[in-house]
């Protein structure tokens, strides 16, 4: 038999709900012969389905059936209407190509920050300024309007978040974003000229010198044609350091570098602190050098890149590449400078450590003194001492892998391994000298001590707290700075099952809040649906560190350049059209409730520069400029100037208006653009 | 004109409980230092503002505020959105207010002071008389706000979006109005209570200036 249409959760209230319904079909059968009682007995049946909750918090807890942890979660969670979260989670969207804030505790969803894919609310990518950023991500000249977006780095110093700025990769692209967190606005694409796809990025060196990127699946250097056949020879991996210059709020291509390396494939990477400063490490899967080819007789990939037990930990030394470069010991290739094998080798910039095969996360301990490997296929993390690695290196008994580069030995360089359950993937930290690494396939995070100087009943887990389900990355609170906070853990979970209402075979991820704080057993808070992407990796920062504008600084400010425009038309009443042979251009203004001028004529074919300035000073009072048929959007907001460009190869009667309500007489808002038709 | 002296050894004053307690506790003021803080006091009220009006509305949690400084200031605080706002019912900028007033303004204000001060430094009748118009100044300051606010009120523009909704009235210029969905609050500024301890100084002063003198007169 068919199973019905099942409501969540299903065993219980499908039982009421069905005798209720029931009953209300017996209600109204009974009720039949006068249309006045029926009314009446649907009332009554009505109020008996949804009782209204008690006034007092005593019989609104009888009613829902909540237990004492529900209360306490709650309580732990709500936030009053006007109260402001303590601590926003930056977390990326996978395949959604944006970047999410949320607030915590309460685990509302504060914004979608647009990046890579275009989002008309925040006019990106429809005709106006930040149009270019987009472009600005194009590949190989075609443009690209999505990505997947992996691993959210907030800019550091000292090894603390300073809240400036935000980076994210794009795996699908090879591509790297940066936000400005003074307007939450992406600012700059780049693409890497060297591999198309990548996954080791984004993280950031303790004082934001660069920003890590490394390929996921090689290709040939630059993404040109090989066959697979050359894959040893052809096919390269890339460990990229962009640089960036915050003064500008860039990174700067022309002063970045990479480091070729064998083709094995790049996983997750963290950039050292404290005594490991000027050090940065990538896990490797693939050491096997596997190629696909299912149809050819070769193994699955899942297969073939997992028949050697160890892989390498790479440790790269980028204080030292940074004076390699400076030296000229580098090659241009795709305009990019990039370190061979052979140089990083005889210059010790790249060491070799065996790690439990196919590993994920790698992880810096708050004091940058040991790395934690999370297994993945192995029940255990994997604990490499900084202090032991350096010895290692000073010893210099190395192996080599077959492209010549050392391999350190991995007794020699192992803390301990701590074994914690089946799927570990990724770990974060607390300031108690916790770590808290999520196991993905037993669906939880363990809590486990570290050793010493940390703690002295180190080394070993201490509980593992369920969660739902299949748990990727884990984000604590600055978790994984030089200063973790140590109160809030969310997991986000691909998996929700039966977590929520059923929209359909496509079901949000599950990013639920975990209280972590010391001396009692993790609890489980709040599940928050995310409903518009993927989240992988997500930060958390102190909201405190965030110092974010509520209006521009100045009216006619260009958030690309971050000072005013030349172009920007600063009073009512100084708006003007000028003709210029095929050319016409407009300067115009918003102000509640008008678009100044409020007719533009133009003939079919001429080119349109239209700058417009948001001239109000009123936190919130953003207008949007939509212009129909055109397909532009724009959000002006508060100061803003922009400047759109188009060809009007359309003639017609088109009306332009503000999208964003901005006042009582916001509909009023409004123009027309006229194109005359060519005779 | 006769010299002034309130330490005159000539007089021969009557018994002090046979003359009016006020004439008696005047008589103990010194009219230099009160003339000579009515000077400061006109001085540094072109720092403060004179009036200042707060506009309350649920969408501006925080109000919206204007000042009107006499000093170089002028009109300071949420001018511009203050403004915008208006135009919905047709009133003019702010700006467009008293502009002959508050040009001269700042003038006026140090001329003030200067006849204060002069009537600290001279020990005159007709210096004192002069100081007269400090004593007015801040009525006349309070009148000709309370003329612009009629007028303001009362010259809408009649093709505004919400002319026909607002009819006219005035706003304030102390205590709470009520306009759209703004409440709004009037309040005097530090500067016009400088202006009004002034005013005070210099009024008694001259009362002390006439006292001294008058006496002088009696006896001589």
């Amino acid at each position: 038999m068919r199973e019905p249409i099942r409501p969540n959760p299903p065993s219980d209230r499908r039982r009421k709900v069905s005798r209720r319904r029931f009953l209300g079909v017996l209600g109204a059968a009974a009720s039949l012969p006068t249309a006045g009682a029926l009314l009446g007995s649907c009332n009554v049946l009505q109020r008996k389905e949804a009782p209204k909750l008690g006034a007092s918090a005593e019989e609104i807890i009888k009613q829902r059936q909540l237990t004492p942890e529900d209360v306490t979660a709650a309580l732990m969670t709500y936030m009053p209407s006007g109260k402001y979260d303590e601590y926003l989670m930056f977390s990326s969207t996978g395949h959604g190509g944006q970047v999410l804030v949320h607030g915590l505790p309460s685990m509302r969803l504060l914004k979608v920050i647009a990046v890579f894919t275009p989002e008309p609310w925040q006019g990106y990518g429809y005709g106006g300024s930040p149009s270019k950023v987009l472009e600005g991500g194009s590949f190989r000249g075609r443009p690209l309007t999505w990505a997947d977006t992996h691993h959210p780095a907030l800019s550091e110093t000292n090894g603390e978040y300073d809240g400036q700025f935000l980076f994210i990769n794009d795996k699908a692209n090879g591509r790297v974003a940066v936000i400005d967190l003074r307007d939450f606005e992406t600012k700059q694409i780049v693409k890497n000229p060297l591999l198309v796809n990548e996954h080791g990025g984004c993280f950031v060196t303790p004082n934001t010198e660069y920003v890590l990127e490394a390929d996921q699946y090689p290709v040939p250097l630059g993404g040109e044609y090989a066959p697979l056949s050359q894959y040893k020879e052809k096919y390269r991996g890339v460990l990229t350091f962009w640089k960036f210059d915050r003064q500008k709020g860039r990174i700067v291509p022309e002063e970045s570098f990479a480091i070729e390396t064998p083709p094995y494939w790049h996983d997750l990477a963290d950039a050292g602190k404290g005594p490991s400063e000027g050090w940065a490490f990538w896990n490797s899967i693939n050491t096997e050098l596997a190629v696909p080819g299912i149809l050819e007789g070769r193994p699955a990939m899942e297969m073939a890149t997992t028949q050697r037990d160890m892989d390498y930990l790479h440790v790269v030394n980028w204080r030292k590449a940074e004076q390699v470069v400076a030296a000229g010991k580098y090659e241009e290739v795709q305009d990019f400078k990039l370190i061979r094998i052979e140089t990083a080798v005889e210059e010790g910039l790249l060491y070799l450590i065996p790690e439990p095969k196919s590993p994920h996360g790698v992880d810096v301990t708050p004091r940058g003194d040991y790395i934690v490997v999370a297994g993945k296929l192995d029940p255990h993390v994997t604990v490499y001492s900084f202090e032991k690695i350096q010895q290692a290196i000073a010893a210099g008994q190395f192996d080599h892998d077959e492209y010549g580069i050392p391999i350190l030995p991995f007794e020699q360089c192992l803390e301990t391994q701590v074994e914690l359950g089946l799927g570990p993937l990724h770990t974060q930290f607390d300031d108690q000298g916790y770590a808290y690494t999520s196991l993905f396939l037993d669906s939880a995070v363990a809590r486990w001590a570290l050793g010493k100087p940390y703690r002295d009943d180190g080394w070993k887990l201490v509980e593992k707290l369920p969660v739902h389900y299949n748990i990727g990355h884990l984000a604590a609170v600055e978790g994984d700075t030089a200063k973790p906070a140590g109160t809030f853990l969310v997991a986000h979970n691909k998996w929700s099952v039966d977590r929520f209402s059923l929209l359909g075979p496509l079901l949000p991820q599950n990013a639920q809040l975990v209280d972590i704080a010391p001396d009692r057993p993790m609890r489980l808070l709040y599940d928050s649906p995310i409903g518009i992407g993927e989240p992988h990796y997500a930060q958390i920062i102190k909201a405190e560190r965030i110092k974010a504008w509520d209006v521009y600084p100045e009216v006619g400010w260009n958030p690309e350049t971050q000072s005013v425009d030349p172009n920007a038309v600063l009073k009512v009443g100084e708006e003007r059209i000028e003709r210029r042979g095929k050319t016409v251009e407009i300067w115009g203004v918003l102000l509640r409730s008008q678009i100044r001028p409020d007719v533009v004529e133009v003939e079919e074919g001429d080119e349109v520069i239209w700058h417009l300035t948001n001239i109000e000073r009123a936190k919130d009072a953003t207008h949007g400029f939509a212009l129909g048929g055109y397909n532009i959007n724009l959000s002006l907001e508060p100061g803003e100037t922009q400047t759109l460009t188009f060809v009007a190869d359309m003639p017609g009667t088109f009306p332009f208006y503000c999208t964003e309500f901005c006042s009582a007489l916001h509909l009023e808002m409004m123009g027309y653009f006229l194109v005359k038709p060519k005779r | 004109m006769e010299r002034i002296a309130t330490t005159s050894p000539v007089v021969t004053e009557r018994p002090a409980e046979a003359r009016p307690a006020i004439r008696v506790a005047l008589s103990r003021l010194n009219d230099r230092i009160l003339f000579a803080l009515a000077a400061v006091a006109l001085l540094v009220s072109l720092a403060l503002p004179y009036w200042e009006m707060t506009l309350l509305a649920p969408q501006y949690p925080g109000g919206l505020k204007v000042a009107i400084y006499l000093g170089p200031r002028g009109l300071a605080g949420d001018v511009a959105e203050v403004n915008g706002l208006n135009h919905y019912i047709g009133m003019m900028k702010l700006e467009e207010a008293a502009t002959f007033e508050r040009a001269i303004a700042p003038f006026g204000i140090v001329a003030l002071a200067a006849v204060a001060a002069l009537a600290a430094a001279v020990r005159r009748r007709w210096t004192a008389l002069l100081s007269v118009l400090a004593v007015l100044f801040p009525l006349i300051f309070l009148a000709d706000l309370a003329y612009w606010l009629w007028y303001f009120g009362h010259h809408l523009d009649p093709t505004a979006a919400l002319s026909s909704a607002i009819k006219p009235f005035t706003p304030p210029v102390l205590g709470t109005g009520r306009v759209g969905q703004f409440s709004v609050i009037a309040r005097f500024g530090p500067g016009l209570y400088l202006a009004f301890a002034a005013a005070l100084a210099s009024a008694l002063a001259i009362a002390r200036r006439w006292q001294s003198s008058q006496r002088r007169v009696e006896v001589g």
